[in-house]
């Protein structure tokens, strides 16, 4: 489990994040939904550390992760995979390479072990005979893959996904949402997924937190998502003419 | 102004301290070296080797009609041809190739590296960036360069004594005396020790504005001519620097 306990950051005077408390639970798709600037971008990176906070604390089942050193964090950084937004892939790696990375630096597995991890991990998100491809002849959808796969390639106990399937068809967004809920469930991950998409919301939104300005503003599932009376959360969830038929159905 | 330079000053500190932590596995640095010392130094070799027999061509004819009077020997030329390849031209003039070559490669690699979220997938790996991104270039870089430098040396002389001969100003006897005339190792020593400091500060001050750019294609640009810009002009105020510590 991983918890943000009053987290608050500024950038200058501008107060991004004012007293975010949210509990991400195990074996869940936690996701952090909410417009573009309203902070859930920022969140996802105090939560991971790449954005020191100001006040508060982060919790990862009880070790107080923001608190800790660069050295103290490794540990909890090995335990931790995540997919950025465009896949984040060393341009001057293969595909195995990439999978291949953290198992090098951080692993005394022999180069047989370490390619049949990476088979394995390719294998699970459904890509074949890409090994030696480099990032750049990819597609989208197969970038994305591939970084799922880098992600829990350590086995990871959290992971986290910021927009996963932004600039991806209906399909495959689809394809990749499925394959974060799946892995999840098999490896009783904590998986945090920062979206604005409302597909992934319906579809594997096991519990859900609105962001709006900064602050928390809603908390729930992917069910009371749909019948909350809350203005700012309605206003997002149904500005599309497709979720506003969907709510008079 | 004055804020902004100390506050560049006070980060690139912070930034080199970060750079010379612990490396976490010591085999892939090693190997990161290695292809380092090729992407760095060995694709350098053409570059530095034209631009350095031309040069000491350049000089060499200089010094011949600057000498054009019997009171000075022949071999004049050659040593003076010499002593400028040696002592500046080669380590300070290649450097600045160097930083423009070198320095905008590095940039640009790592600033595309910090808007593609490479860098924080490093992070989240649990690497330490600046560490695995710019320690094995430093190391590679100060191993090259000096080879690089003293190549650099080697042809530029060759380059005088081709132009000298070829156009008859200098017989290649006396160029070859004037070569050898009064020569101290020390030199050598001065020119190595100017090498090894111009390609710590063309890596690490090119690393650094790649490593903090911000926003997309346009500042990977700025980053890299800044990268270059700002080396060069290390490389200038070092150069002086380091020619009063060693010569006066």
């Amino acid at each position: 489990m991983i918890e943000a306990v009053n987290v608050s950051k500024s950038f200058g005077d501008h107060l991004v994040l004012d007293s975010v408390s949210a509990r991400f639970e195990t074996g869940k798709c936690n996701l952090i939904i909410g417009q573009s600037g309203s902070g859930k971008t920022v969140l996802m990176k105090c939560l991971v550390g790449l954005f020191e906070i100001d006040l508060g604390k982060v919790m990862y089942d009880d070790r107080v992760f923001s608190r800790m050193s660069f050295d103290e964090m490794k540990v909890i950084r090995q335990e931790l995979g995540m997919l950025f937004q465009g896949g984040a892939l060393f341009d001057s790696m293969t595909v195995e390479e990439n999978i291949i990375f953290p198992l090098s630096m951080f692993t005394a597995q022999s180069p047989e072990e370490k390619r049949d991890r990476a088979n394995f991990c390719l294998s699970r998100v459904k890509l074949e005979n890409v090994n030696k491809l480099m990032p750049a002849e990819l597609s989208g959808g197969m970038k994305k893959r591939v970084a799922i796969a880098r992600a829990i390639a350590m086995n990871p106990k959290y992971l986290f996904c910021d927009e996963p399937n932004s600039g991806l068809d209906p399909h495959t967004a689809n394809v990749i949402d499925n394959l974060i809920s799946e892995l999840t469930q098999e490896y009783n991950m904590t998986t945090v997924i920062n979206t604005h998409d409302m597909n992934s919301v319906i579809e594997i939104g096991d519990k859900i937190a609105f962001i709006h300005k900064g602050k928390l503003w809603w908390q729930g599932d992917k069910d009371s998502v749909l019948t909350s009376d809350n203005p700012e959360l309605n206003e997002f969830v149904f500005a599309t003419e497709l979720t506003r038929k969907l709510k008079q159905k | 102004m004055i804020k902004a330079f100390l506050f560049h000053i006070g980060r690139y500190i912070l930034l080199i301290r970060q750079v010379f932590k612990r490396p976490e596995k010591q085999s892939i640095y090693f190997r990161q070296i290695i292809i380092e010392i090729e992407n760095l130094g060995l694709d350098s070799l053409g570059i530095v080797a034209f631009i350095s027999v031309f040069m000491g061509a350049v000089v060499c004819i200089q010094m011949a009609f600057n000498v054009d009077t019997p009171l000075i020997p022949l071999y004049t030329i050659g040593f003076a041809t010499r002593q400028s390849v040696v002592l500046e031209f080669s380590p300070t003039i290649i450097s600045l190739i160097l930083a423009g070559k070198v320095g905008s490669r590095i940039s640009s690699e790592i600033g595309t590296m910090r808007v593609t979220e490479q860098i924080d997938a490093l992070e989240i790996i649990g690497i330490n960036p600046a560490t695995y991104l710019i320690f094995p270039k430093i190391v590679a870089s100060t191993l090259i360069n000096p080879i690089l430098i003293m190549l650099s040396m080697i042809l530029a002389i060759f380059g005088g004594w081709l132009a000298g001969s070829l156009t008859g100003l200098v017989p290649s006897g006396e160029y070859i005396y004037g070569i050898k005339a009064f020569f101290e190792v020390y030199d050598i020593y001065y020119a190595l020790i100017k090498s090894v400091v111009f390609a710590f500060l063309i890596v690490s001050i090119s690393g650094y504005h790649g490593f903090y750019t911000k926003g997309g294609a346009l500042e990977v640009g700025a980053a890299s001519t800044k990268g270059v810009v700002h080396s060069s002009m290390a490389i200038i105020v070092f150069n002086l620097i380091l020619t009063k510590l060693l010569l006066a």
